[in-house]
């Protein structure tokens, strides 16, 4: 769209990606806290939810949630290395290979869920 | 405090916690990778973590350094995007502190004690 | 490829429309020689402004295709891939009239990050020597080619987001005086720029560094800032000198 035309660039994409990353993981948090706390009411309580999400639906999620926190991390790296080491070479390369270590990361969780 | 004193401690600790969380994250995605391998199940989690002090005190710092940090970055959030006032996203951040920590401690003892039951 | 290009121009104040015009299209045409021809060809009453036309002064930054540009420096063949171009003011700044926007917010700012020289000498005492390899003076003069054009403001999207941003120019400005060793306001500096829309609020997204016609990066200045201010408050939790 002619109107945003002045975002289409790598470090913009970079942005959103850890600012949404971000706060999907924060909105997570005390969804991943409760269903842990299961566990002080009995290991069988912990198992029940845990068998509920023994679905392709819920894995995927769970896989999705995993490239979030990589790429969440690998954006904050680039972000760190930006602001501590004052990088000027174009570090679009780092947002490239950032967002592959993420996907990566994703896919190694993908193979091994069961 | 100043709005320069808060402004810069804020980011100070944004980057503290960010830091901390870097290496438990990569513990973290390390350790759920191999734990989901054959399924995951209460018996295994609780059999890993209750009445172990290492995992104990790993994840207490991860859950302290998680509860300082995105708490800080959702109040930038809610400072660029929504209409609520600097007073109000403070004001969402301590209690967003207090949420993480208080479900996160619960979540990390529970399991520390739930095999002696 | 057709003999004219379709242009539209904004029309008006922060309210108001885009209007189109037809312009015959000349080799190594740029769009500035477009909004030229308009105005003395088609419309006399469209507002804009220009200076030097040679890409030295900045005076003709318009938000072209969605992007902020020097418009003298825009050749058409390279933005109006399809016969088609739209120009409007400059984003994040009010509009006087049509093209023209009113630069007073992103001066003032400049001002409010005490992006000005506070001198420490007579002149009854002697040159400070700076040598060109001085670290800080390396770091001064990658942002010191600035003149304030305000393209970098408009590519900001934080400028968009926090009306009291101070903006990519303005932090930079101030920057290149943190590394002048001659300047003595180094304390009320690094306190102007590290408030509220101070440099804290800059996420990198560089879409400062992507536009600027210099090739300046504001965002490596302000990760300097970022750096001093926080420096500056380990200082004061610590204590230690200044």
């Amino acid at each position: 769209m002619v109107a945003r035309a002045h975002r289409n660039h790598a470090h913009y994409w970079a942005f959103v990606l850890h600012r949404v990353s971000g706060l999907l993981l924060a909105l997570f948090l005390p969804v991943h806290f409760y269903v842990l706390g299961l566990a002080i009411e009995g290991a069988a309580r912990l198992d029940g939810f845990l068998s509920w999400t023994d679905t392709p639906v819920v894995k995927l999620a769970e896989t999705l949630l995993v490239i979030l926190l990589a790429a969440h991390l690998t954006g904050g790296l680039r972000l760190m290395a930006l602001e501590f080491f004052g990088s000027r070479e174009s570090s679009k390369t780092a947002v490239a290979v950032g967002t592959g270590v993420a996907l990566v990361v994703g896919l190694i969780f993908l193979l091994n869920v069961r | 405090m100043s709005s320069v004193a808060i402004e810069t401690k804020l980011w100070v600790w944004q980057r503290v916690s960010a830091a901390v969380l870097g290496l438990c994250v990569i513990v973290h995605l390390i350790l759920i990778i191999l734990a989901v391998q054959d399924g995951l199940s209460a018996a295994e989690i609780i059999g890993r973590v209750s009445g172990n002090i290492s995992w104990l005190l790993f994840y207490s710092v991860f859950v302290i350094a998680v509860a300082i940090h995105a708490p800080i970055g959702v109040r930038t959030i809610l400072n660029e995007m929504t209409n609520l006032k600097p007073s109000q996203t403070h004001i969402v951040m301590a209690v967003l502190c207090l949420v993480i920590l208080t479900m996160g401690f619960r979540a990390v003892i529970g399991l520390f004690n739930a095999g002696a039951v | 490829m057709s003999n004219t290009i379709k242009v539209s121009v904004w029309r008006g104040q922060t309210e108001g429309s885009f209007e189109d015009f037809d312009v015959p299209r000349q080799p190594s045409q740029t769009v500035l020689d477009v909004i030229t021809y308009i105005q003395r060809n088609i419309d006399p009453t469209l507002s804009y402004r220009f200076a030097c036309r040679v890409g030295v002064c900045g005076s003709c930054a318009m938000t072209v295709n969605g992007r902020p540009r020097w418009t003298c420096r825009t050749h058409v063949d390279k933005v109006a891939t399809d016969g088609t171009l739209q120009v409007s003011p400059l984003r994040n700044l009010e509009v006087v009239k049509d093209l023209a926007c009113d630069m007073t917010e992103f001066f003032e700012k400049m001002n409010r990050a005490e992006g000005k020289f506070h001198p420490t000498k007579t002149r009854d005492d002697d040159f400070d020597f700076v040598l060109p390899d001085d670290p800080k003076r390396k770091q001064a003069s990658q942002g010191i080619e600035c003149i304030g054009c305000g393209v970098c403001y408009a590519a900001c999207d934080v400028v968009e987001w926090n009306k009291d941003y101070l903006g990519p120019a303005a932090l930079n400005r101030a920057w290149t005086l943190v590394n002048d060793v001659r300047d003595g306001g180094n304390a009320e500096r690094i306190a102007a720029v590290s408030g509220d829309g101070g440099c804290h609020a800059c996420h990198s997204q560089q879409g400062c560094v992507e536009h600027c016609p210099k090739h300046i990066s504001p965002t490596h200045s302000i990760a300097g800032l970022k750096r001093a201010a926080a420096k500056s408050a380990l200082k004061g939790i610590f204590g230690g000198d200044d």
